[in-house]
Formats: structure tokens, C-alpha cells, sequence
């Protein structure tokens, strides 16, 4: 039996496919005749097929049959040959192991092929039967042999493969781990490991440092001894349990923590957390940051963006950061209430006696008004020069707020000493309290400064409190306003006529022109509702030239057509203070040609008399032109008829409430009011002045203004206002009216 | 701190490794006993199993000599293994020598035994990568094969141990290809019996790479669009037999599908 012999195939050289050996032992045979190969050739292909039931070959099935039917021929040989060799069953059994045709199996099924072998090539007898059996044990021998060979090959090199990576991984583990150490000794920030529950197990100098006790003295101690006590639930809560859960693998907070020396810090803190093989959750990595100094220039700066330096109140900003906090974060059906608050003469306070003096009053107001609020748990802020408003962020309901509203009046009446002064400080309060539904804070806020203004337009020192269908019947107003200008460009303004109308013979003297505002949205608008914005607001002054020019045209168009009525018009106190009432009239007659004597104007008789002496002076220029002055809604102000004397007037109109006094119902005292009526129009006479009397509604009225010596009339018994077509009619009707005589 | 003993996962010989696993199945003694007690565990549950490991292996072969013979030259066999008897650069070099290959494997130890096997042969160099990184897989690719030309890219036995999307992964191979270059593929499905796959699949849990398997038409979506060379996408004993014999009866108790992309 061979000793020692080299692999036949080399598997891993690669160069070399072949099963068979080149060499053949024993005597040279005769070559096979053709029966004997071709016989051969079926065998092998058998047994290829057997072998590759169970195995698998590196060779493909031709190949592999090709092979072991050269091997087959060896055996036959040896089974003939002297002297006998088993050989060639050896070498077999190691050409099947090194095509990769280790399984027993295989074996054991070759071997009950082979022992077929003698029958099949003809040559069954005794003795090749012995050889056989022979060769079926050297197949087995080298079979394992190389097996066994072959199996220490590769578990030897499977187990340096396995060596191998794990030097290599150790490695890495080692160079990582001292990148580590080197970076956690060495760190800039503090690193801490800790177990799942907060245990340190280690920290770094930086962690020490910072917390200012010895790395020793930290570590098996919890992070809690650490946190502040107000911060360690929701350490808890964001840190702890979320990671020892598993349900996030990192974490960033900033929290307070405790030093050894009692002091409070802060710490910008990153945590990840670390699993085991097994993907449960091991330890946590902390790197933290002391922040404690850029806390306190935060906190700082915070609050000198959120304080009014003055008063040290919250300003605006805050009060806007907890108006959206509580919009926020309020339940649905959650109320809301604020207080506007504006000093009364405050403007005043500072003009005469300072700034200083002004600002000492801003404080000690500012000081009453927090001790009240806050006391209830409101806030208070200071928005702007003396302007500050309270939050009540959860309002139990209208009523409290009004109860607050007169406890801050009262405490801020008590009169401020400041300097030598004793000052009594007033406020005007809006209040605005809704559901927090709905609304919004700067909404809220809009509608509590103008609530703030109707206080103060009522007379101020008191609150009011938002009433929505005001702020709309304002906003109107303001919409007006806004499109007052364009709608004088657009034609939008128009004129209407009333006839003034003689008591004594009903025929017309003359006509007022009453403006009217045919708004595209709103439909026709009567004068009350944007003359006094108009006034307010200086576009008076155009809209009266218009209203100049317009009626002078008309009244010259009457005129042509042969009527004899003036055409009155209507006055505004600034337009004879601000603009240039006699150049207008002027170039309205010029314009118009319509003759001085044939135009009235009316002036309040407040405006008139009330203020300044200007009006009454461009009245005297604009008379001495030659029109006519009345005084509208005469009996309503001062009534100085002393003064009356020297103005330049010529008639009166008696005020409607007069007339509306003649009018017999039941529990009026028709009879004083007649003769008041009867006395006014007497000393009008006397002063030389026709008396026109407004609002006459009824044929009685009439008949006592007659009989009472009133001169002229107007009003719906006679006719409404009218278009200047209707007018027309009337005139070419030759309009006469029915005074009742 | 706690410090771990810390191996890489299939250097922990007392763990089953899949491609160790595969050496047993082949016949090879490059496994441990835990390999073996999982190899011979899911032959039991799955008593087909190692015909078709060793149909899969010997497709590999053929696979190889139809590209060499195609005119590839270089082979890039990702998820290669341990290279036992009948690996790649055997099968081409026997036909073409000059021929260049990369192997790349996610597992340390076949790629440690990879090297110590072809340690100095110019012509081949061993990755360790998770195929799933196909830039960082191209780059060190780069300096064995060249781009320019085209190249084999085996996957074979490889994508049923991907969870993620492999079409996309055969896309993002297939874009870096020259004109020219192929794809190769097999994958095993889930067609087989349910109970024993379904056990094969727990058993397989073991592993660090457990498997995927997926049925015929996610397998045909993977691939659909793509060029497949004659006869398309079949059982692999069907694909290329040596020998008409070689496809057997049943060619469906693989139940492992094989399909080889060319990139016009
Ligand atoms: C069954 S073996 C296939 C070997 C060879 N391709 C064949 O078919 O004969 C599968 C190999 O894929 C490797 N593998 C699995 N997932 C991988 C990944 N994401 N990246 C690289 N290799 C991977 C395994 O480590 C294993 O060695």
C-alpha cells in the first residue's frame, strides 16, 4: 500500500482539472478493444450520475464521467494485471474527496458500483472478485485519507480565516478604543457613560471640573444627585424613560444641574444610547456643555427684550408672546379679557412739568397697576407712552373685569406724589372680554384700544366696555372716510333741494342744497354720515367749494328759467377758519354768475359763536360781498343775543326742537314753548333778522309759526328734500305752497 | 466602562455563518460545528436543500464559462463566499487566464480566507463590504477592474439576503456598467413548501445574514425591463444545462430562479 503521495488534484492551483493520474502501475496491457471501452464508458457516465445525486463536483457531468471512466479503467486493469496493486482503488478514493466528493455516501455508493465492475466487463471470477474487494478497501482508504487530509487543510485554513478577522477586528476594536479614551480623557465638553437608570460609571475631567467634584467622588453615583429637583421629572421623562424604552436612540436637553458647592448651572446635554448584542437597551453616552453663562446673558437679554426699562413692566413683545401662548395653548371654550388703559392728560402732565416729573408718574402708576393685577394672577404690561394693558388670560367672565376696571381707577385716583406735586392721575379703560374661539390677539387687541377711545370720547376717567356693533358702525365710518376723496373724482356726491318757503304767501324764497353720497355698496348716504368725518379730516374744505360751485351753477340755471329763490348753502367752521371762504364764494359767483344777493350761506350757530372770532370775520367779508348769512340750528348753543347784534346775519333758523315744541302732545307745555318761540322771533325782528323755522311737519305748526310772525318755514309739510329735477317741476308749476291762509 | 469581548459576528465560530453554511452544503470542511448543527438542521426541516445549493453552485459554473466565453474578462462576484471548489476564478482562469476578478463579501471570515487563497495573484483582489454600498464597493473595485469594459457582475445566491429592494440594487450595479456587461442572478423563492421554507427561514435567523425569499413575480419585477439572455428567467437547472439530462425531471424543486442580465 502506498505510503505517501501527493494530491492529484491540487484544488487550489487551479491550473489543473484532471481526476486520473497519468502514470498507470503494474505491466503494460494490450489497449482495450472497442466493446471493452465503450462498456467502460457507460459505467462511467453511471456512476457520475450516482456520485452526483448525493455530491457535488467541481466538474460538470460530462466531465466528471469522462473521468471517473478513466478511473474505472484503471481498477479493470488492476483487476487483470500481476502483480495485483490496489493502487489504483487509493487513488480513487482520493480523486473523489478532492472533487469536492466527500459525503459517505458517495462512497459507499461507489463501492457498490465498483463491486459490480468484474461482471460487467466480462470477467467475474473468484480471484478478480478478491481483487475487487481489495480495491473497494484501498478505495475507502484513500477516500479517507483524504478526508482527512483535506479536512485538516481546511479547517486550518478556515480557523486562520477565522484568526484572522478577528485580529483584524480586535484591531480596529483597540484603535478605537484608544481614539476613545484619548478623546473622552482628553475632551473639550464633559462625557459621562451611565447605565439605563442613571448610574455614572464613568466621567471625564471636563464633567468633573464642571460639576467641581473629583472624578471618584462622581462615579456609582446617580445623575439625579446631579439635576436639579425641579428639572429631574422631566429628565425622567425625555431622557430616561424614552431611551431606556428603546423608542429613541438620541436625545438633546438643556437642564439645570447641581455643583459641589451648592451653585446652580446649566448644561446643553447630548445623549445616545448604546444597545447590546441583542438590541436591548445598555448604557447611555452623555456629552454635555456648561452653558450657564451663556444662559445668564440669554435670560438677560430675554428679559431686556421683554421689559419696559422704565417701569420694568412686560412690553409690548411679552404681553404679544403670552397673548399667542395663551391663544395657543387654551382650552376651546376658554375665555379671554383685556384692559386697555391710557392716562388722562398725560400729554399735559409732561408739557408742563416735565419728563422727569412725567416718568416718576409713569412708575408709581405702573407699580399700582402691577400690585393690583398681579395679585389676581393677571399681567400687566406697559406698550407704550402712557398706555398699558392688562391680560387676563382665563376670564371667568365680563362682570370680573369690570369689577377690575373700577379697582384700578380707584387706586390710580389716589393722588401721586411726585416731587412737590400731589397728582390726581385718570384713565380711560376699553374692555374687551370673548371667548377665546373666534378671535385672535391682534384683533383683540385692535378692538380694546378703540374701546379705550369711546371711553375717553365719553368723557373719559371711566372704562366701556367693546360692543361689536359700534366697532362695525365705526369701521363704516372709517371706510367712509377712506373713500371720500375718490368719490367726489367718481360724481358719486349729489345735491338735493329744500325749499325755504314763505309763511305768508307759501311761495318759495329759496332753496338749501343738501349734499347726499350715492356710495356705489351702501346706497345713498345722508350727510350725518360723513360730514363730521369730513370735517374731522380737512376734505371739508374741497367738498364745500364743490358743493359752492355746484349750487351757485344751479341756482343761476333757476335763475335763467326765471325763478326768483336763493340758493343756501351750507357752512363748515373750517372752511372759514382754515380755508379761504370769501376766495371761494368769489369764484363760485364768478364762475357761475350767479348774483351775490341770490346765495345764502348757513353756519351753526356753535360755530358761529362758540369758538374764535375768525368765522365771524370771513363772514363779514363774504356779507359785505353781498350774500346773505343765516345762522343754522339757532336756539341749541350759547344763544348770545347780545352778540347777535354784531354779526353779520340775516336770518335765523330756528332749531327743530323748537317747532317740534309747537306741536300739541299730550303732556307738552305747547303753550310755554309758543311763547318762547314768539319771544325769540321777536327779538330777531328786532335785531333786524328774518327767522326761517326748521323741521315743520304739520299744518298746525305752520299756522302757529304764521301767527307768531315767523317769516319762513321748511320741511316735509312743504316738501323733502329734492332732485334738481323735481325742483324744476315745482318752479315751472310756478310752485306755490299751500300755507293754509 | 464596561468593556465587551468583542468579535465580529461570524468570527464567532459558535455561530452559524451563511457562507459557511454553503461550504458544508458542497462539501467542504471550511465550517464549524455550529454551521454544521444549522446546515444539517435545515436539511431535515428542508430535506431539497443541498441539491440546490449544489444545483446553485454549479449554475455559478456555468454561468461563468457562458460569460468567458461571451468575452468577459473581468468578473465582479458580490456575496462570493468562502471560495470553495468551484469558485470563480478557477472556472475562468481554466478557460482564460488573463482573466481579472473581485470578490466581496460582508462576512469577515470568508473574506479572510478569500485573501489567504488568492493571496498575490495580481489578477483578483478580495473586498470586505455589504454589496448595499455600491459606491464604496465600485471604488475599491476600481483599481482591479476596469469600467471602461465591460464586466460580469455575479450575484448569484446573493439578493434573497437582501430585505431591501434589490431591483434597485441590480439598477445602481447595472447604471456603473459598461455597454456590453452582464448581470447574473439567481434568487430561491417562496413557491416551495410553506412549513419547511418558513423553518428555513427561522433557521436562517441564526445567521448574521438572514434570508429573504420572495415569490416568482416580485422576483419578475426585480428584473423587468432589463435584457435577459436566452432563455430568460427559469428554474436554475434549466438554465444552460450541460447537458439536456442535467435539468431533471422536476427542474421546479430547486425552486431556485436564475436569470443572467446583459446591458446593451
Ligand atoms: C450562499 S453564499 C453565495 C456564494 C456564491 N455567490 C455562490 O452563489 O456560490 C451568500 C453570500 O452572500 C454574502 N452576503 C449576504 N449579504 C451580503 C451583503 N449585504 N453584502 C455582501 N455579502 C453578503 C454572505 O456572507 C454569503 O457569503
Amino acid at each position: 500500500m502506498p505510503t505517501s503521495r501527493s494530491p492529484i488534484v491540487s484544488l487550489h492551483s487551479g491550473d489543473h482539472q484532471s481526476l486520473s493520474h497519468s502514470e498507470t502501475p503494474g505491466a503494460a496491457l494490450e489497449p482495450r478493444s472497442v466493446e471493452e471501452s465503450s462498456v467502460l464508458d457507460v459505467f462511467g457516465s453511471q456512476w457520475a450520475n450516482i456520485v452526483l445525486e448525493t455530491g457535488f463536483s467541481a466538474l460538470n457531468r460530462g466531465d466528471l464521467a469522462t473521468e471517473l471512466t478513466v478511473l474505472a479503467g484503471d481498477i479493470a486493469d488492476a483487476l487483470l494485471t500481476d502483480p495485483f496493486s490496489d493502487e489504483a482503488g487509493f487513488r480513487t478514493g482520493v480523486a473523489l474527496v478532492h472533487t469536492r466528493l466527500t459525503d459517505v455516501v458517495v462512497l459507499r455508493k461507489s463501492s457498490q458500483l465498483l463491486s459490480r465492475l468484474p461482471r460487467i466487463i466480462g470477467r467475474a471470477s473468484p480471484e478478480t472478485a478478491v481483487r475487487m474487494s481489495m480495491l473497494i478497501g484501498a478505495l475507502g482508504a484513500g477516500f479517507a485519507h483524504a478526508l482527512k487530509e483535506q479536512t485538516v487543510h481546511e479547517q486550518e485554513t478556515i480557523h486562520s480565516a477565522v484568526l484572522a478577522a478577528r485580529g483584524r477586528a480586535e484591531l480596529a476594536l483597540r484603535a478605537s478604543e484608544e481614539r476613545f479614551r484619548a478623546v473622552f480623557e482628553g475632551a473639550a465638553i464633559a462625557v459621562a457613560i451611565c447605565d439605563v437608570n442613571g448610574t455614572f460609571l464613568d466621567v471625564n475631567p471636563v464633567l468633573a471640573n464642571m460639576v467641581g467634584e473629583p472624578t471618584s467622588a462622581i462615579r456609582g453615583r446617580s445623575v439625579f444627585d446631579f439635576v436639579h429637583p425641579d428639572d429631574a421629572i422631566d429628565m425622567h421623562r425625555e431622557v430616561f424613560d424614552k431611551l431606556a424604552r428603546g423608542e429613541a436612540g438620541r436625545a438633546h436637553v438643556e437642564k439645570r444641574f447641581r455643583r459641589g458647592n451648592g451653585e446652580m448651572g446649566w448644561t446643553r446635554l447630548a445623549l445616545s444610547l448604546v444597545r447590546s448584542e441583542d438590541g436591548s437597551p445598555d448604557y447611555l453616552v452623555a456629552m454635555g456643555e456648561d452653558v450657564t453663562e451663556r444662559h445668564q446673558l440669554q435670560h438677560q437679554l430675554r428679559h431686556q427684550a421683554l421689559h419696559d426699562p422704565l417701569t420694568g413692566l412686560p412690553n409690548r413683545s411679552l404681553l404679544y408672546e403670552k397673548l399667542d401662548e395663551t391663544f395657543s395653548r387654551s382650552r376651546h371654550d376658554g375665555r379671554i379679557g383685556l384692559l386697555f388703559l391710557d392716562l388722562d392728560g398725560f400729554k399735559v402732565i409732561n408739557d408742563r412739568l416735565g419728563h422727569g416729573t412725567g416718568d416718576r408718574l409713569l412708575v408709581e402708576v405702573a407699580d399700582r397697576l402691577h400690585a393690583t393685577v398681579t395679585k389676581r394672577g393677571h399681567m400687566v404690561a406697559r406698550i407704550g407712552g402712557d398706555e398699558f394693558v392688562v391680560l387676563v388670560s382665563d376670564s371667568p367672565g365680563l362682570d370680573d373685569l369690570t369689577v377690575l376696571a373700577d379697582e384700578i381707577l380707584d387706586t390710580i385716583k389716589k393722588p401721586i406724589k411726585v416731587d412737590e406735586h400731589a397728582l390726581p392721575v385718570n384713565a380711560s379703560i376699553g374692555i374687551v372680554e370673548r371667548p377665546i374661539a373666534g378671535t385672535e390677539p391682534a384683533e383683540l387687541m385692535r378692538a380694546a384700544d378703540s374701546t379705550m377711545y369711546w371711553a375717553k370720547a365719553e368723557g373719559k376717567g371711566r372704562w366701556r366696555v367693546y360692543d361689536e356693533q359700534r366697532s362695525e358702525y365705526e369701521l363704516f365710518l372709517y371706510r367712509l372716510e377712506s373713500e371720500m376723496a375718490g368719490a367726489l373724482d367718481r360724481g358719486e356726491f349729489i345735491l338735493n333741494y329744500q325749499p325755504l318757503v314763505g309763511l305768508e304767501d307759501g311761495r318759495i324764497r329759496g332753496l338749501e342744497a343738501l349734499i347726499r353720497w350715492m356710495h356705489p355698496e351702501y346706497g345713498l348716504l345722508s350727510p350725518d354720515k360723513f360730514i363730521p368725518k369730513a370735517e374731522e379730516n380737512g376734505f371739508i374744505l374741497e367738498l364745500g367749494r364743490w358743493v359752492l360751485q355746484q349750487a351757485c351753477m344751479q341756482g343761476k340755471a333757476w335763475q335763467l328759467s326765471g325763478a326768483q329763490p336763493f340758493v343756501s348753502v351750507n357752512v363748515a367752521m373750517l372752511q372759514c377758519t382754515e380755508g379761504d371762504l370769501r376766495a371761494d364764494v368769489l369764484t363760485a359767483l364768478e364762475h357761475s354768475g350767479l348774483a351775490p344777493e341770490k346765495l345764502q350761506l348757513e353756519i351753526t350757530e356753535s360755530a358761529m359763536m362758540g369758538g374764535p372770532m375768525e368765522p365771524v370775520a370771513v363772514l363779514g367779508d363774504v356779507v359785505c360781498e353781498g350774500v346773505r348769512v343765516a345762522i343754522d340750528d339757532f336756539g341749541t348753543g350759547y344763544s348770545n343775543w347780545s352778540a347777535l347784534r354784531r354779526l353779520p346775519v340775516h336770518d335765523l333758523k330756528l332749531a327743530g326742537a323748537f317747532v317740534e315744541g309747537l306741536r300739541p302732545r299730550e303732556g307738552s307745555l305747547v303753550e310755554v314753548d309758543t311763547r318762547i318761540v314768539g319771544t325769540m322771533i321777536s327779538m330777531a325782528h328786532a335785531l333786524g333778522l328774518s327767522v326761517t323755522a326748521e323741521n315743520v311737519e304739520t299744518q298746525e305748526q305752520a299756522t302757529r309759526l304764521r301767527e307768531l310772525g315767523c317769516d319762513a318755514g321748511q320741511g316735509w309739510l312743504f316738501a323733502k328734500p329734492m332732485s334738481v329735477l323735481e325742483v324744476d317741476k315745482l318752479l315751472a308749476a310756478n310752485g306755490r305752497f299751500d300755507t293754509g291762509f | 466602562m464596561p468593556r465587551r469581548e468583542w468579535v465580529p459576528d461570524s468570527a464567532d465560530t459558535g455561530r452559524p455563518s451563511a457562507a459557511r453554511v454553503y461550504d458544508y452544503f458542497l462539501g467542504g470542511m471550511h465550517n464549524f460545528a455550529a454551521d454544521r448543527a444549522n446546515a444539517t438542521a435545515a436539511a431535515g426541516v428542508y430535506p431539497d436543500l443541498p441539491r440546490i445549493m449544489r444545483a446553485n453552485r454549479s449554475y455559478l459554473g456555468r454561468v461563468v464559462r457562458y460569460l468567458v466565453r461571451a468575452g468577459i474578462r473581468q468578473f465582479l462576484d458580490l456575496g462570493s463566499g468562502i471560495p470553495t471548489a468551484g469558485n470563480v476564478h478557477e472556472l475562468a482562469h481554466a478557460l482564460q487566464p488573463r482573466t481579472r476578478i473581485v470578490y466581496v463579501d460582508i462576512d469577515p471570515v470568508a473574506v479572510a480566507h478569500s485573501e489567504a487563497l488568492v493571496h498575490g495573484d495580481p489578477r483578483i483582489s478580495v473586498l470586505q463590504a455589504d454589496v448595499r454600498q455600491v459606491e464604496s464597493v465600485l471604488q475599491a473595485a476600481e483599481s482591479t477592474l476596469d469600467f471602461e469594459r465591460p464586466i460580469g457582475v455575479l450575484m448569484v445566491s446573493l439578493l434573497h439576503f437582501i430585505p431591501e429592494n434589490p431591483g434597485e440594487l441590480i439598477r445602481a450595479y447595472l447604471s456603473r456598467l459598461d455597454a456590453g456587461s452582464y448581470v447574473a442572478l439567481s434568487h430561491v423563492s417562496t413557491e416551495g413548501p410553506a412549513d419547511q421554507l418558513a423553518e428555513l427561514v427561522r433557521l436562517s435567523g441564526q445567521t448574521s445574514t438572514p434570508l429573504h425569499l420572495r415569490p416568482r413575480t416580485e422576483i419578475e419585477q426585480m428584473i423587468s425591463g432589463l435584457d435577459l439572455v436566452e432563455p430568460g428567467l427559469v428554474y436554475l437547472p434549466q438554465w444552460h444545462p450541460d447537458l439536456p439530462e442535467d435539468v431533471g425531471a422536476n427542474p421546479e424543486r430547486a425552486n431556485d430562479y436564475a436569470a443572467v442580465i446583459h446591458k446593451p
